[in-house]
C-alpha cells in the first residue's frame, strides 16, 4: 500500500486500458462463451442450437472415453511430477555440496528450460523411434521389445519422460534456491547433535524444504495438466487407443477435429474449475511460505 | 524567503482518527522552527501537510501571503530533506540536484550555476558524477541538502534528516545544518524526536504531544519554564524528576497538592538537605555522575560531579527557585 | 559443508554428471543425427558421433527447407518466431508495467475489480478455452497475422504482479521527492520508475522471450498460411510430413535450430534468467 498517490481519475484507466481490453476480448469473453456453449448442443449440420442444460456434462460423466482421459491425466500428472521433482531434488542436493563447480553444473543443467515442449517431444520421439532410435536398440539388448506406436504403456512412458525431462531444470533451480535459504547453522547444530548426513537430510533439510516442495508440487501438476499439450501433439497425438489422451488434448481434439462444440465447451468448463482450484491452493499455501 | 503561518490546522484520516488538531504557529521569515515530540505525536504529519504531501483536513497553511492548502507540492516553493535522503538511485549526484530545476524548465546555464554553488557550499564537488550508492551516509545527507538548496526555495522542510546517521556524524551534521541555515537565512521547519537536536538547532521549539501543541518557545524558555509535565519530562537530559509534592517536605502551601518537577542538575548533596534518597544505581558519565534512587516511594535522579562523595543513602537539597509546580490533574504548569 | 567426507562429495559429483548426461542426451542424439545424411539411418540404428554433413544439412534447411512438407524454409520460420517472441515479450512488459503503475500509484473507483480482472487471467490458460478464443480471433479477422499470433497472448497477470511487487518496494519518499521536484505521474513513471525497474524488465524479458518463442498450440491454430509458420509449430508439420520418408536428419537439424535461440538466451543471460524465473513465481 502506497502512502503517496497521484490524484488523477482518468489516467489510471488509460494505463489499464490495453491490459483490460485484451483480458476482456481474449480471456473473459471466450471463457463466458465456453460456459454458455457447455449448456448448448448443435445438431449435426451446425444449424440449430438448443439449450440442453447439464446434458453435456452428464454425457461426459457417462463417457468411458472421458473417464479414461481423466484417469490418464491423473496417472500422467503424478508420474511426471514425481519423476521430475525426484530427479531435480537429487541433483539439487548433490549441487548443495559443491562450492567451486556449482555454477558450472547449474549452467549445464538449466538450459532444457528453454527447449519448447514440442521440441522436447520430438527429440524423445526420435530417441525412442522403434526402427532407428537408440533406446529401443538398447532395450532390445535386455529383451524388451519397445514400440510406443502400438503399446499403450510404452507411449505413456514416452510422453512422461519427455515432459519430465523438460521440467527438470525448473524444479532444480527452485530446489537449489530452497536449499540455499536453509540457514547453515541449523545443519551445523544438527551435526553437533550427532546427526549424520542422511539423518540431517531427512530431519532438517527435507522438512524445511517443504514450502518449496509444496509450491513445486502445484506448479508441476499444472504443468503436466496444461503445458504438455505440445508434447502429446508432437508425439503420440493421444494414442494409441486413447492411452495418452490427456484432458487438454481431448478438449482440443473434440473441439477442432471432432467439431463437438458442446462437449468440448463442457470439458473446458471442467478444466477451468480445476485450474481455479489449483490456483486457489497455490495462493493460499504459498503465502505461508513466508512463515519459514 | 517567506513566513509560514499555520492556522488551526488539523488532520483527520479516512477512518476518522485524528492525527493533528488545532495547531497554530506563526513562523517568521528566516526562522528555524523545530517540531519535536515522541513518535506518533503528529509532527511528521504536520510537516507533510506544509509540504503538500498530506491533504489538510482543517485550517489553513500560508506560505508567504498565499494559502497553499490546494496547491501541489511542486508549486509551494518549498524543498524537503527526507529521513532516508530519497536520492534517485539511478541518477548521478549532479542529476539528482538538477532534476527539480529541469522539471521547472530552468535554463541550463542557471542549473549549472546553482549546482556548482550548492556543491561548493556543501563540499560535494568531487562526487558530482557519482551515483548515490557510491557515497557514505554523511555525503548522501549533504546531497539531500544540496537538492534543497539549489531550488532556492521559500522554505526548507527537514523530516528527521539525521536519524539514519551514526551518533558521531549526527553531531557534525547538526552543526552543519545550523551553520548553513544561518548563512542562507531560509525559513526552516525541522522535525525530530531527539530533544537534544531540537534544543541545539531551534530558534523556537514546538513541542507536540498526541497531535496537539504542548508549548512553543525558544529552547531556553522551554527548558526553564516547561508548560506541562509532558514538556518537562521530554525536554532535557537526564529527564526532569517529576514527583508527588508529598515526597518533598517544607513546601509552600500552594504547592502542597501537585506534581513537583526538579531537574537532576538542580539537586545536590547536602548533609542537612530536606530530602533523603536511598541509592539504587549509579551511572558514571565521565564529567558527571547520575545517581538513581528513591525517596518517599518516588524515583529520583541526581546529576552530580563525579568526585562528589557517595554512600547508600544521600541527603539532598535543591537549588532555590528551581522547583517547577504542575497541576495534579491537567499537568499544566502553575506559576 | 559441515564435515569433510570425500566419499559423499564423489557421489555428488557422479550424480550431477549423470544428471548432465540425462539432460544432454536427447540433444546430443539430435545433433548427431543432424550431421548425417538420410542413408546413414538405413543401417538400422543411428550413429553415435557427428558426421560430415553439418553445414550442408543446416544450410539446406535454413535456405529451402523440406519442400514436400509444405513448410517454408526454416530461416523464414525462425524469423516469424523471432517476431512473435519479441512482440509477445515487449507487449506483455508494456501493458503489464502500465497496469501495475495504475494499480499501485492511483486510487480510483473499481480499482479492485480491475485488479481481479487481471488476476483471473491466471486461471484461464489458453489451452482450456481454446475453441471460443479461436472463434474470437477468427471473427476479428486476425488469423494469419502477427497480431493474431501475439495480441491474445500478451495479457499477463504474472508480469503485472511482478511489477506491482517491484513498485511496492520503491520507497514512498522517492515519489514524494519527485513530486516536490515537480514531476507529474507520467514524468515520474518515465524518469524514476522505468529506470529503477530496468533489471526486472530485463529478467522478465528473458523469460517472456522463451515463452513466446516456444508457443506451440496457438500458432498451430492461428496460422494456416505458411508465411506465418513459426519454427516450433512448423517442426511438427515437418515431422508429420517426413514420417513416411526417413528424413530425420533434416527434422533434427530443424529441432536444433528451434532450440538454439532460447537456449542461447538462457545460457548467455543465466543470472537474469534465474532472477526472472524466481521473481515471476513470487
Amino acid at each position: 500500500m502506497k502512502r503517496t498517490l497521484f490524484r488523477n481519475q482518468w489516467l489510471p484507466w488509460l494505463l489499464l486500458a490495453p491490459q483490460l481490453a485484451i483480458t476482456f476480448v481474449f480471456f473473459l469473453w471466450p471463457a463466458a462463451q465456453a460456459v454458455r456453449q457447455s449448456f448448448l448442443r448443435q445438431d449435426a449440420f451446425g444449424i440449430n442450437t438448443s439449450f440442453v442444460g447439464l446434458a453435456n456434462f452428464r454425457a461426459l460423466w457417462n463417457s468411458p472415453e472421458y473417464l479414461n482421459s481423466l484417469q490418464v491425466t491423473a496417472v500422467f500428472a503424478v508420474l511426471v511430477t514425481v519423476l521430475s521433482m525426484g530427479l531435480s531434488l537429487l541433483l539439487a542436493v548433490a549441487l548443495d555440496r559443491m562450492i567451486r563447480s556449482a555454477s558450472l553444473y547449474t549452467t549445464l543443467l538449466v538450459w532444457p528450460y528453454a527447449v519448447a515442449p514440442a521440441v522436447a517431444g520430438i527429440l524423445w520421439w526420435f530417441i525412442f523411434n522403434p526402427t532407428i532410435g537408440i533406446m529401443p536398440y538398447v532395450l532390445e539388448g535386455i529383451g524388451y521389445d519397445w514400440n510406443h506406436i502400438s503399446s499403450k504403456s510404452d507411449a505413456l512412458i514416452l510422453v512422461v519422460i519427455a515432459s519430465a525431462w523438460k521440467q527438470i531444470s525448473y524444479n532444480f533451480l527452485f530446489f537449489v534456491a530452497g536449499l540455499q535459504s536453509i540457514p547453515a547453522s541449523l545443519r551445523e547444530a544438527a551435526a553437533i547433535d550427532g546427526a549424520g548426513p542422511v539423518r540431517r537430510f531427512f530431519d532438517i533439510t527435507l522438512p524445511l524444504l517443504s514450502p518449496t516442495t509444496f509450491f513445486l508440487l502445484v506448479v508441476n501438476i499444472v504443468y503436466a495438466m496444461f503445458d504438455t499439450f505440445a508434447v502429446i501433439d508432437a508425439t503420440t497425438e493421444g494414442g494409441p487407443a486413447q492411452a495418452t489422451n490427456i484432458l487438454v488434448y481431448k478438449v482440443y481434439f473434440d473441439g477442432f477435429v471432432g467439431q463437438n462444440l458442446g462437449s468440448s465447451a463442457a470439458q473446458s468448463v471442467i478444466l477451468m474449475g480445476i485450474v481455479i482450484a489449483l490456483t486457489a491452493i497455490q495462493f493460499r499455501y504459498v503465502e505461508k511460505k513466508v512463515a519459514y | 524567503m517567506a513566513s509560514i503561518t499555520l492556522d488551526k490546522v488539523g488532520k483527520i484520516y479516512a477512518g476518522g482518527t485524528r492525527a493533528v488538531g488545532d495547531v497554530s504557529i506563526d513562523i517568521a521569515d528566516g526562522e528555524f522552527i523545530v517540531l519535536v515530540g515522541p513518535s506518533g505525536c503528529g509532527k511528521s504529519t504536520l510537516l507533510r501537510m506544509v509540504a503538500g504531501l498530506e491533504a489538510i483536513s482543517e485550517g489553513t497553511v500560508r506560505i508567504g501571503n498565499r494559502v497553499v492548502n490546494d496547491i501541489e507540492p511542486a508549486d509551494r516553493d518549498i524543498a524537503m530533506v527526507f529521513q532516508n535522503y530519497a536520492l534517485y538511485p539511478h541518477m548521478s549526484v549532479r542529476q539528482n540536484l538538477a532534476y527539480g530545476l529541469k522539471n521547472r524548465r530552468t535554463p541550463r546555464a542557471e542549473i549549472e550555476r546553482r549546482v556548482a554553488q550548492a556543491a561548493a557550499i556543501l563540499q560535494i564537488g568531487p562526487f558530482l558524477d557519482r551515483k548515490p550508492r557510491a557515497l557514505s551516509g554523511g555525503q548522501r545527507q549533504r546531497v539531500a541538502m544540496g537538492r534543497a538548496i539549489v531550488r532556492e526555495p521559500a522554505a526548507f522542510l527537514f523530516d528527521e534528516p539525521l536519524s539514519n546517521l551514526d551518533a558521531k556524524l549526527r553531531v557534525t551534521m547538526r552543526l552543519e545544518i545550523k551553520e548553513l541555515q544561518r548563512r542562507l537565512r531560509t525559513t526552516s521547519i525541522y522535525v525530530t524526536h531527539d530533544q537534544l537536536e531540537a534544543m541545539t538547532l531551534a530558534d523556537r521549539l514546538v513541542v507536540l504531544n498526541a497531535g496537539r501543541i504542548e508549548q512553543i518557545g525558544t529552547p531556553l524558555e522551554v527548558y526553564r519554564k516547561p508548560a506541562s509535565t509532558f514538556v518537562a519530562g521530554f525536554i532535557g537530559s537526564p529527564a526532569m524528576n517529576l514527583i508527588s509534592s508529598r515526597a518533598v517536605p517544607h513546601l509552600p502551601a500552594a504547592a502542597q497538592a501537585g506534581t513537583i518537577g526538579i531537574r537532576p542538575e538542580d539537586l545536590s548533596v547536602a548533609p542537612d538537605g530536606p530530602l533523603e534518597m536511598e541509592v539504587l544505581a549509579v551511572e558514571e558519565l565521565g564529567a558527571q555522575r547520575l545517581v538513581h534512587g528513591q525517596t518517599g516511594g518516588e524515583r529520583l535522579t541526581v546529576a552530580m560531579p563525579s568526585d562528589a562523595p557517595l554512600s547508600d543513602t544521600l541527603r539532598l537539597t535543591y537549588r532555590p527557585g528551581s522547583l517547577h509546580l504542575f497541576h495534579p490533574e491537567t499537568g499544566r504548569r502553575i506559576d | 559443508m559441515i564435515e569433510n567426507r570425500p566419499g559423499l562429495t564423489l557421489l555428488a559429483h557422479l550424480t550431477l554428471m549423470a544428471g548432465v548426461v540425462i539432460v544432454a542426451l536427447p540433444v546430443w542424439v539430435a545433433f548427431v543425427a543432424s550431421t548425417h545424411t538420410a542413408t546413414d539411418f538405413m543401417s538400422g540404428t543411428i550413429p553415435l558421433w557427428p558426421g560430415p554433413h553439418l553445414v550442408e544439412n543446416y544450410a539446406r534447411m535454413l535456405d529451402t527447407g523440406v519442400s514436400t512438407s509444405g513448410t517454408p524454409p526454416v530461416g523464414t520460420m525462425m524469423l516469424n518466431s523471432l517476431v512473435m517472441a519479441l512482440l509477445i515479450a515487449c507487449g506483455k512488459i508494456a501493458i503489464s508495467i502500465t497496469s501495475a503503475f495504475a494499480i499501485v500509484y492511483f486510487r480510483f473507483p473499481l480499482r479492485t475489480l480491475a485488479f481481479w480482472c487481471i488476476f483471473i487471467t491466471l486461471m484461464l490458460p489458453v489451452e482450456v478455452r481454446i475453441v471460443p478464443t479461436f472463434q474470437v480471433v477468427a471473427d476479428l479477422g486476425m488469423l494469419n497475422s502477427y497480431a493474431g499470433l501475439t495480441i491474445p497472448l500478451i495479457a499477463s497477470a504474472t508480469a503485472t504482479f511482478l511489477f506491482r511487487q517491484v513498485f511496492l518496494t520503491i520507497p514512498d519518499e522517492l515519489t514524494e521527492a519527485a513530486r516536490i521536484d515537480g514531476a507529474g505521474p507520467m514524468k515520474f513513471f518515465r524518469d524514476i520508475l522505468l529506470p529503477l525497474s530496468r533489471t526486472n524488465i530485463a529478467a522478465l524479458f528473458v523469460i517472456l522471450f522463451i515463452y513466446g518463442w516456444n508457443q506451440y498450440l496457438w500458432p498451430l491454430l492461428i496460422t494456416t498460411s505458411s508465411d506465418y509458420y513459426t519454427i516450433v509449430a512448423g517442426i511438427k508439420r515437418m515431422a508429420d510430413a517426413v514420417d513416411g520418408l526417413p528424413q530425420w536428419h533434416l527434422v533434427m537439424a530443424t529441432a536444433m535450430l528451434a532450440m538454439l535461440p532460447p537456449v542461447a538466451v538462457v545460457i548467455g543471460m543465466q543470472r537474469l534468467f534465474v532472477k526472472g524465473l524466481v521473481e515471476t513465481e513470487k
